[in-house]
């Protein structure tokens, strides 16, 4: 099925959710609002002519200037009919939360996670939500636009004043 | 005292069991890099897996937010690092499809064969490193000999054997010449002969077949549902391949099939790289006879760096160099776009927002060893501990890959 016509079929579906699509590059992307994600996954994933079984991606972006600060993109594609959908919700930043998918991808549970360490999105339903690439007690979330590429002032690892103390006697080794 | 008995019934019953946790990692040979493992374990069965990833993490997404389209490429290398010259390729489909660029037929041709190239020294590497964690060692130096191969013409062709940084935006950085050609004939010529001689040292392999046959088996559905790709999914008898479904490349004009599995399990997931080796000289060899000649780069100056030897003798090729070097391609239209390319690996993705500048203002990498790990669990959960070793290897993962 081509693109746009699925995006004319969630329209039909579900005309109060989607709020816009746009096509790019013969790529067609769904903006959907995010109460009813899990039910249009659902549906994208159970209708017989649609099939969307293969969750390709699932990833956060940000956008600090908008009313809605982030965005998470949802990239759905058909194995049995080579078709793809990107669909995109959009989760404001005073209560980043959306319902988790994992019910029905289960390879979203670490995209899901992911997306939770570096942007802060919490993921309803998740059933392991904790950081996945950053340290379990890391503070801030990295892939935020606000965050410096090189970490917050003072963010150094101090440990290793400490160890050189630990490990002065090595000097009388000659191997420090 | 009843002799009856054995001597194993009461004395075991009557034996408290506790499950056993065990690290596996994240500095452990068989794991192919920094992955670790947490096995909650009865007996030698394993309940319970909890993969741990991020030790290699790089923060690859956010560097590339920092840094322009041109300026990305090295990075990509250092994605999966044993099949750098693939993911170049990725990259480079990736942003030539965002920016609209038409590449130039031979520069596709010359893509192709060093992407195949690639797929089959990463399966070398990994048919070394997979038989040698289930015991097989003289395969591991079989391999690495004829990968040696691959990387010598590698370095010929570009300077570099790993971190290659081959491809350019708009074509590749160099052109082949004939005596390069030549040699990689040779190779063609005999590597099908190569691939026997390891089926004969492990295919009929008592050791071999105990240890893969029936060992991490996935059901179609359920690699589709976790989202595996590549060898992973196709073991399961899913013919899905990036290069036929979404073709790129010269893939689409080259005659070669998609070597399925059937029962999901190691031995097929080995079948079916076996096979690959044989379809990717295949395809190699096509690429070379019917190899077109003309220009390597596409003619697109917005977007493309000119020549080195225009730069060093003409003003305004130095300028515009300058240019596109410290700012990066200026003119890239805004939009997003998901570009997928066929890795050995797996499915690689790249997803780019673009605002118009010559940075992306987001660059997602969909990187096929990080879902292979979050399947880990899936294929290992009720097997045996011997057996983890024997799936890590089978869906074939390098964490630099994974972590980003």
């Amino acid at each position: 099925m081509e693109p746009t016509e699925i995006a004319n079929r969630l329209q039909e579906k579900f005309p109060l959710e989607v709020e816009e699509a746009r096509s790019f590059r013969d790529q067609v992307f769904v903006t959907v609002r995010r109460e009813r994600i899990l039910d249009i996954c659902r549906y994208l994933y159970g209708a017989p002519d649609l099939n969307m079984n293969f969750l390709t991606d699932l990833c956060g972006v940000d956008y600090p200037e908008r009313k809605d600060r982030f965005e998470v993109v949802y990239n759905l594609y058909s194995l049995k009919f080579n078709h793809r959908i990107l669909l995109k919700a959009r989760v404001p930043a005073d209560d980043p939360s959306i319902d988790s998918v994992v019910s029905v991808w289960s390879g979203a549970n670490w995209h899901e996670r992911e997306a939770c360490d570096m942007y802060g999105i919490v993921f309803n339903g998740h059933p392991d939500l904790r950081r996945i690439l950053m340290p379990e007690d890391w503070e801030g979330f990295p892939q935020r636009k606000d965050y410096p590429l090189k970490g917050k002032e003072g963010w150094e690892y101090r440990g290793f004043e400490d160890t050189k103390e630990l490990h002065s006697h090595d000097r009388e080794w000659n191997i420090g | 005292m009843d002799n009856n008995n054995g001597p194993n019934d009461t004395d075991s019953e009557r034996l408290a069991t506790t499950e056993l946790t065990l690290n596996l990692g994240p500095q452990h040979p068989a794991t192919h890099g920094v992955l670790r493992l947490v096995l909650d374990l009865d007996g030698e069965t394993i309940v319970k897996c909890t993969p741990y990833v991020g030790y290699l993490h790089r923060g690859v997404e956010k560097l590339s937010e920092y840094r322009n389209y041109l300026q990305i490429l090295p990075l990509t290398d250092r994605l999966d690092y044993i099949s750098a010259m693939a993911n170049n390729v990725g990259y480079c489909v990736a942003v030539e499809k965002l920016f609209g660029i038409e590449i130039p037929e031979r520069a596709q041709f010359i893509r192709t064969m060093v992407a195949e190239m690639t797929r089959i020294s990463n399966h070398l590497l990994w048919l070394a490193t997979h038989a040698l964690d289930i015991g097989a060692m003289t395969v591991f130096l079989y391999c690495f000999r004829e990968r040696e191969k691959i990387l010598d013409l590698f370095e010929k062709l570009c300077g570099a054997r790993l971190t290659v940084s081959y491809t350019r935006i708009g074509g590749v950085k160099n052109d082949v010449g004939p005596q390069w050609l030549e040699e990689l004939c040779r190779f063609t010529d005999e590597f099908p002969m190569r691939v026997e001689q390891y089926e004969t040292l492990i295919d009929k392999n008592r050791i071999w077949l105990k240890r893969t046959k029936g060992v991490g088996v996935i059901s179609a559905e359920d690699a589709i549902n976790w989202g595996m790709s590549g060898p992973a999914l196709r073991g399961s008898g899913v013919p899905y391949d990036v290069r036929k479904a979404m073709p790129y490349g010269a893939y689409d004009k080259l005659k070669w099939e998609v070597p399925i599995g059937k029962n999901g399990d190691v031995y097929d997931r080995y079948r079916v790289r076996m096979d690959e080796f044989r379809q990717s000289n295949s395809i190699i060899r096509q690429c070379v006879e019917r190899l077109p000649e003309g220009p390597i780069m596409a003619d697109a100056p917005k977007f493309t760096l000119p020549a080195k030897d225009r730069v060093l003798s003409d003003m305004e090729h130095l300028i515009h160099h300058f240019v596109l070097i410290t700012k990066g391609p200026q003119a890239a239209p805004e939009g997003e776009i998901y570009s997928a390319t066929e890795v050995p690996k797996g499915e690689l993705g790249f997803y780019f927002v673009s605002d118009g500048t010559g940075k992306p203002y987001r660059m997602r990498l969909r990187s096929p060893s990080f879902v292979h790990v979050s399947a880990l669990p899936k294929l290992c959960e009720g097997e045996m501990v011997a057996d983890v070793i024997a799936n890590i290897g089978s869906i074939d993962i390098v964490l630099g890959e994974c972590d980003r």
